[in-house]
């Protein structure tokens, strides 16, 4: 009896009686102590153990504020108030939460940035990319649906005109966002099953994914920036030549990075947690009003590059669709990057200077893009929306070519790593 | 490589510096107001001008008693006294006098409640419009305001600070860099403060007024120095078990 | 792996880190744990409450609601509080020593004036609310019932003054909440002090 898996000579005392049940050393080894990570790793590489610290902090403080909030369009401004003045230690909590969305996003576009530039999505990590797209849809999901929540006038707005979208879609648009919205408008109704969805249903799926995602990730090996596979050299007992152990080395490394990350983040939340108005906006000081649009209206910072291509394209044939369409492409471009990329190397530092100057243009157009999502559309905001749109979808679909051109370098056989 | 580096760390620091770009809010230049939440003399004097002259119209309905009174240390009898016009217990709420049924059929909508002005607007926009109310016969209030243009609320200060005029604005000239918005208010019928007792008047008000937005935020700033002092050891220590760790790796 | 690891400083360092992390901890645990505590409004709404107790007539129980539950303030007849007395015997805690009372209701009557009994109105068995059977030898509690409250839930008994009787279920006396008196007719049920919180 007992799990033939584990060794139950050794197996002694209440460690050796669960091990003998159930395959806690078995994954203790495989996930953490015995799992090797390259030694060349930088970092650009801690951002992904950051993303699971604050989805763990987003879920604690998420908990802790359920249990003051009520998803009515009644009492949800005013409770939120209440957990602001009444809660004891409430406004940490909250703001703990609003600057952990703002920080989430910020954490996964450098975590997602690091994968272009290192080629971390391909061949053999095309699904852990495909997983973590998941994870990125699933979280802007849920960053939209958690905005709703304090029942601002930005909120109000701004689900109002993300529903909308859906109602551009040709025939079934407009019975497709009264679906949604359970109701005519942006109502009660809409709230409560935002609510549902933001505390319950997407939390799980993003905990599920995560799972997916590290699992992927400890099945083939985590990569690093040479575009090397550390599995190839392997000493006597099968341990890759260029590894290090997760642990010790990538947690006291992580351990650094959480504390880093915590003096930037405690600095946000107690020193300036709307962050001049852009992670928690002014009209959302305002309980939301059906009857007044806020003067600007625009997403929280993180939506902002998309928003800004959905404005980018003008209406045309009588609707406007096609900045809808374009809106989402250019998420669901993401998902074909590894099969887009034909480079023949995977880390940039081999590349020449046409994907160098391809990727800082790339990063450039998102930026620029996310500023003008902020901005109203006059000026000169709607023309480099334009202009940088066109250079995000140049840069994905005319990848299969450009990615080929130029000198490559030829990359090491093994690591390339300067002892510190 | 070390270009690729160095233009991906450009990348990234746009990225990051992305949320620090500030807002400028609307086009009209406003004047500081340059009110101090730590100032409990200022919060005080705030208290009663926010009760004598906003409470008969505006609640405050996030906003108890009781707090103000342990945040500004206010004993309980002196805020009966002078502040709770309005309640019985200091557990509750600053309501306003009027109803807001009577309030619509007077001005035609109700005063909006202030709890939480200061962060909606800002505490500049506040000082603007409290010190940005002028005389124009259009109106039916007979005033108009610099920064609030149609604004359905009277001059309920005017005894305060009399009646500005506006003056009109110079012909084509480029105006002077400093000018805000109340820069062509001039003093017209006298108050009885003079302009520089109403504009601390109207500081303390605002003072008030964000205090009442967020009540913790003294709170907040002071707890925030010592998290960070504690983070600096902690993230000291990281970066040395760090270190000694990575002694091993060659 | 390396030539010389000064595993001291090695172990001082996991120390140090760990340690001031496992303060963290705590500390960054307090404010969740904390709030839990009663918030602002909900000591708001459990506040004391003023009872008017002028138009309350002789041998009548007027219920008000305190903090979620029941407070009993019964004006009680000198032939009541004869009642009381002729209980006496019959009951497990005459002196109230292991029961919940303010000082000043640690006496034969549990109340701070005899005329007046205030009193939590939940059964120190499981928590029922007991029902007022003022009647000396009420046929629905017992022949040789000196009158008081009965909880109907498992048959538990108590005197006009709030006391257990023996051989029931309820192991103590009813609970008196802390009260005062604002003037003869008003009574602040909630707090000792005589000034209004």
């Amino acid at each position: 009896m007992g799990n033939p898996s584990y060794d139950t000579a050794t197996a002694r005392g209440l460690w050796g009686w669960i091990n003998a049940r159930f395959p806690l050393e078995k994954m203790l080894k495989e996930h953490v102590t015995e799992y090797y990570a390259p030694k060349n790793i930088n970092v650009w590489y801690l951002f992904g153990g950051l993303a699971l610290f604050v989805l763990v902090l987003q879920l604690i403080t998420g908990i802790f504020l359920t249990m003051s909030y009520k998803p009515s369009a009644t009492e949800a401004f005013a409770s939120v108030e209440y957990i602001m003045r009444d809660v004891e230690w409430g406004w940490l909590i909250r703001y703990l939460h609003s600057t952990g969305a703002s920080a989430f996003f910020i954490v996964v576009y450098l975590h997602m940035f690091r994968g272009l530039m290192y080629g971390s999505y391909r061949t053999p990590r095309e699904l852990i990319w495909i997983f973590g797209m998941l994870i990125y849809l699933a979280l802007m999901a849920e960053a939209f649906m958690g905005y709703l929540l304090p029942w601002g006038n930005m909120s109000y707005w701004g689900a109002q005109v993300i529903v909308s979208l859906f109602g551009t879609i040709p025939v079934i648009g407009d019975s497709l966002a009264e679906w949604i919205k359970g109701d005519y408008f942006i109502s009660d109704i809409t709230l409560n099953r935002f609510f549902a969805l933001h505390v319950v249903a997407i939390p799980l799926l993003l905990v599920f994914l995560v799972v997916a995602h590290i699992l992927a990730l400890h099945e083939v090996g985590s990569g690093n920036p040479d575009g090397t596979e550390i599995k190839k050299y392997k000493d006597a007992n099968g341990i890759p030549l260029d590894g290090m152990r997760f642990h010790p080395y990538c947690t006291v490394e992580d351990v650094l990075a959480v504390g880093v990350f915590l003096l930037i983040f405690c600095g946000v939340v107690f020193f300036a947690p709307t962050m001049g108005g852009i992670f928690l906006e002014p009209p959302n000081f305002e309980i939301a009003n059906p009857m007044q649009t806020p003067p600007h209206i625009a997403p929280v910072w993180y939506f902002t590059p998309f928003y800004a291509m959905l404005r980018a394209v003008p209406s045309a044939f009588g609707t406007q669709i096609w900045g809808v369409i374009v809106m989402f492409a250019a998420i669901v471009v993401l998902f074909f990057l590894p099969w887009l990329d034909r480079s023949p190397v995977k880390s940039i530092r081999y590349k020449g200077w046409i994907p160098k100057v391809a990727l800082a243009l790339f990063a450039v157009s998102f930026v620029v893009l996310g500023y003008c999502g902020m901005k109203p559309p006059s000026g000169i905001f709607p023309l480099l929306a334009r202009i940088f749109t066109g250079v995000y979808f140049v840069f994905f679909l005319g990848m299969p070519w450009w990615s080929r051109w130029g000198r490559f370098k030829p990359v090491p056989e093994r690591v390339t790593h300067n002892a510190h | 490589m070390r270009t690729s580096i160095r233009v991906a760390a450009l990348g990234a620091t746009l990225l990051l510096a992305l949320p620090t770009a500030s807002f400028a809010e609307g086009d009209a230049k406003l004047p500081h107001s340059d009110n101090d939440v730590r100032n409990i003399p200022s919060l005080q004097r705030g208290a009663r001008n926010f009760i004598n002259y906003c409470s008969g119209c505006h609640s405050a309905q996030f906003v108890r008693f009781n707090r103000i009174g342990t945040d500004l240390g206010i004993s309980e009898a002196e805020l009966k006294a002078n502040l709770m016009f309005t309640a019985e217990r200091s557990f509750e709420t600053i309501r306003s006098s009027m109803s807001p049924a009577d309030a619509r059929k007077w001005f035609g909508n109700a005063p909006p409640d202030l709890s939480l002005m200061a962060r909606a607007r800002s505490p500049d926009y506040l000082f603007a419009f409290l010190t940005g109310f002028y005389a124009d016969p259009s109106r039916p209030t007979g005033v108009n305001n610099v920064v609030l243009p149609g604004t359905a609320m009277p001059h309920v200060l005017a005894d305060l600070q009399g009646v500005q005029t506006l003056l009109p604005a110079p012909p084509g000239e480029a105006e002077d860099e400093d000018a805000d918005v109340t820069s062509r208010l001039k003093p017209g019928s006298s108050g009885t403060l003079s302009p520089e007792k109403y504009a601390e008047f109207a500081r303390d008000t605002v003072n008030f007024l964000e205090y009442i937005g967020e009540p913790a935020q003294v709170k907040r700033r002071d707890l925030g120095v010592w998290v960070t002092l504690f983070l600096l050891v902690f993230t000291g220590f990281a970066f040395l078990l760090k270190r000694e760790y990575f002694r091993d790796i060659h | 792996m390396s030539e010389e690891v000064d595993q001291g400083r090695r172990r001082l360092l996991v120390a140090a880190t760990a340690l001031t992390g496992a303060a963290g901890a705590v500390l960054a645990a307090t404010p969740f744990l904390a709030s839990w505590k009663p918030s602002a409004r909900a000591k708001a709404l459990g506040a004391p409450i003023e009872v008017d107790i002028s138009k309350l007539e002789a041998g009548a129980m007027l219920n008000v609601e305190w903090r979620g539950k029941p407070v009993w303030v019964v004006r009680r007849t000198p032939e009541m509080l004869k009642q009381v007395e002729a209980a006496t015997p019959l009951l497990l805690d005459p002196n109230s020593d292991g029961s919940v009372q303010p000082r000043y209701a640690k006496n034969a009557d549990r109340s701070a004036k005899p005329e007046y009994l205030v009193v939590l109105g939940v059964c120190t068995h499981l928590g029922c609310a007991p029902m007022a059977k003022f009647q000396a030898a009420d046929v629905t509690v017992s022949a040789d019932w000196p009158g008081g409250f009965y909880c109907p839930c498992h048959g538990s008994k108590f005197d006009l003054a709030g006391r257990v009787f023996k051989g029931v279920p309820a192991p103590s006396n009813l609970t008196v909440p802390p009260y005062s008196y604002l003037n003869d007719g008003r009574i602040l049920v909630g707090s000792d002090a005589t000034q209004a919180a």
